[in-house]
């Protein structure tokens, strides 16, 4: 009888719980890489202004809330221009939220590739948060240069020298879009219901997030309940760094990071239960 | 290191019969709400038979089997018999419910061409693209990036958007990503049906070059008889789940045929399920009966027989027309009459005699089609019924008749005896 290390692979009912196999996907990174550029080339082919649609959007949405939230409803933004506001506001929480839609349909969008060829299925949710990165390093850029040209008309912007956590800050919501993705993903193979909630659930999610308002404008016990939301800290920590406005918030911070941790390890725990099966109910 | 490369013990895949919950929770709330009720299933069809609802179904009902290295296994059975089960299992889509399967080396599984592609991307990206769902990486695409282009015969195509390519092509180039996997083990699924005749004997080449050239392990799951000949060297055949016969391919392939049993001296046809271009038949065909309680026919024979039809209405000008197949299902020929009957209304029979002198032995199975011509001389179909009546031909005296036939290499029709001089 042979041992069973002696065999490439070994298929059996199921997997324990813990055996992620994240090593396999791993070894499909080529794999990533090409759903990344597909998804790249797919979106943007036979249209005119390609990639440019990139910067567009972000553009026009900050503009709508600078009318909207800033001259209309006259919310404060720290002595910020409001432009430059809400896109620092948005580079994040945009990305977070197409992480979270995108991951979410991973299953049923995929159905047809996935019951006809193995690959770890992971994959998937990674690369559109991939795919999706380029886009927030675009904004940010965007934000950069809209910062450089309120400096020259004499604005004062006071860039920290916590600038270093950006990246950290955008790892994180990476991390916690395809977390939150994937839960939403495996609990919805089976009930459609969900996919629903989702769009309108991350809307709501918005509005606890000091996205288009200063966290110096709530008071009280409404400003525990914010912060406690992870992506609060990471948007607040966010505009810390960049424009100087608010406060650096370590601890809440640090709570985030957990929650994050702990998100995603459910995520991908879930994810590696509901893909084994997952087409007989899909 | 041992030559197994794939070890399939006591394999089980469950399914449960009629829909997997109600799609949505509300549905699946209301569903055990009524439950509780002891209301009905307020999603069932009205109609609907829902005795077996919810009821455990088997696909696979343990499997064993052993492939050893550099194998060709070819895989039958009829519809439903647990095929495409086994693939999902092995190529991992899904997972078992019982059982295991261990696999050494590398494992690519072909249940479909061109899984992955994408209309907008040109065909060289689809290959990069293919080729990294299938599970190479960049390096080794780029290594046979030529071969596949190549083989695919779309080279002047390669960078247009595989949207403007014609189904054959895209096909082609699909298959040829497949063919040029650098694994171990390959699974497939019929996919050798691609393109026109002369791509489907290169893919067949290419498969059997991968067989008994390169030494790689293969799983062909088919229909098509002639193929699995031509690639396999040994065959499986699967029943309800289980695995009947495990042996060469000649006789698995009897197996596989004769599910369909020979047929007696009487046959209940007014029940049988008719095909979608008699489904509005006006007459009944009811029984047939034939003079041989056996099926077994010797070279030569006749088959005398009677069909029994239930006509509503008067009907002159009746012609018979009978078709005879092989049991693979190859058509072989057709007969029928110049001379007519007339139905009464009420119970009708027609005595016929089929000359079967032109089969080669094997099985074969007829079909009856009765038809009339009306004042305008256009045939109208009353009714017809495919491959019910099943016989065995065997060798009979004189030429031949101490050689085994075989159909792989002679066909279906016994040539007329060699005069020499």
């Amino acid at each position: 009888m042979q041992k069973n290390d002696k065999w490439d692979i070994d298929i059996t009912p199921r997997r324990k719980w813990y055996e992620l196999r994240l090593k396999e996907v791993y070894s499909y990174r080529d794999l990533i890489w090409l759903l990344v550029k597909r998804s790249f080339s797919a979106q943007y082919k036979q249209t005119v202004l390609g990639p440019l649609w990139f910067i567009i959007n972000p553009l026009i949405s900050s503009f709508i809330s600078t009318l909207v939230f800033g001259n209309i409803a006259g919310i404060e933004s720290d002595g910020v221009p409001y432009f430059l506001f809400y896109l620092c506001g948005y580079t994040l929480w945009n990305y977070f939220s197409t992480c979270v839609n995108q991951t979410s349909t991973t299953f049923t969008t995929n159905a047809n590739i996935m019951g006809k060829v193995y690959f770890p299925r992971l994959t998937m949710p990674i690369s559109s948060v991939i795919f999706s990165a380029l886009n927030m390093i675009i904004i940010f850029f965007l934000s950069i240069i809209a910062m450089i040209v309120y400096r020259i008309q004499g604005f004062e912007i006071h860039t920290t020298a916590m600038i270093w956590i950006i990246p950290l800050l955008m790892l994180q919501t990476a991390v916690l879009g395809l977390g939150v993705g994937i839960i939403i993903s495996s609990l919805t193979t089976k009930y459609r219901d969900l996919t629903i909630l989702v769009g309108f659930g991350i809307q709501l999610w918005m509005y606890i997030t000091p996205v288009v308002y200063p966290m110096t404008a709530v008071k009280g016990s409404l400003k525990t309940i914010i912060l406690l939301n992870p992506m609060s800290a990471v948007i607040q920590n966010y505009k810390y760094a960049l424009l100087g406005i608010g406060t650096f918030e370590p601890l809440y911070w640090l709570i985030s990071v957990i929650m994050t941790g702990v998100l995603f390890l459910l995520g991908v725990l879930l994810f590696n239960n509901v893909e084994q099966t997952f087409m007989d109910t899909v | 290191m041992s030559d197994t490369a794939i070890k399939i013990e006591n394999l089980k895949k469950q399914y449960t019969l009629g829909a997997i919950g109600g799609k949505t929770l509300s549905a699946d709330l209301n569903m055990w709400w009524a439950k509780v009720r002891g209301k009905e299933n307020p999603y069932a069809k009205i109609g609907e038979d829902t005795s077996n609802y919810g009821q455990k179904f088997y696909a696979l009902n343990g499997i064993n089997l052993e492939i050893k290295k550099g194998e060709a296994v070819g895989i039958i059975g009829t519809n439903g018999a647990g095929k495409s089960t086994l693939l999902k299992l092995l190529s991992r889509v899904t997972a078992p419910t019982e059982g295991r399967i261990r696999i050494n080396g590398r494992i690519t599984s072909m249940l479909e061409v061109g899984t992955g592609f994408h209309p907008e991307l040109t065909g060289r990206e689809n290959i990069y693209m293919n080729g990294a769902i299938l599970g190479m990486t960049k390096a080794e695409i780029d290594s046979k990036m030529e071969d596949i282009i190549e083989f695919s015969e779309c080279r002047q195509f390669i960078d247009t958007p595989v949207k403007r390519y014609s189904s054959g092509m895209y096909v082609k180039l699909a298959f040829s990503v497949a063919a040029h996997l650098d694994s171990d083990i390959m699974i497939m699924d019929e996919v050798l049906a691609v393109g026109d005749m002369k791509f489907q004997q290169k893919c067949l080449g290419k498969m059997d070059d991968a067989a008994h050239g390169e030494g790689k392990t293969i799983l062909y799951v088919s229909h098509n008889m002639t193929t699995i000949r031509q690639l396999c060297s040994r065959c499986i055949v699967l029943s309800h789940g289980t695995v009947i016969f495990d042996g060469d391919v000649e006789s698995a392939i009897e197996v596989y045929m004769g599910e369909n049993k020979v047929s007696n001296a009487e046959t209940e046809i007014a029940k049988v399920k008719r095909a979608p271009e008699f489904s509005d038949h006006k007459v009944t065909m009811t029984k047939l009966t034939v003079d041989n309680d056996q099926g077994q026919y010797m070279v030569g024979d006749v088959i005398k027989g009677k069909l029994f039809v239930d006509s509503p209405e008067t009907i002159d000008d009746v012609h018979l027309r009978i078709i005879v197949k092989h049991a693979d299902g190859t058509p072989i020929t057709m007969s029928t009459s110049s001379s007519t009957v007339s139905f009464n209304k009420g119970e009708n029979d027609i005595d016929f005699v089929l000359d079967t002198s032109m089969l080669a032995p094997g099985r074969y199975n007829l079909g009856f089609v009765v038809y009339n011509v009306n004042e305008y001389g256009t045939d109208q179909t009353l009714d017809g019924v495919h491959s019910v009546y099943v016989f065995q031909v065997s060798g009979g005296d004189g030429f031949n008749n101490n050689m085994e036939w075989k159909n792989k290499y002679w066909g279906y029709v016994l040539g007329k005896e060699l005069e020499v001089k």
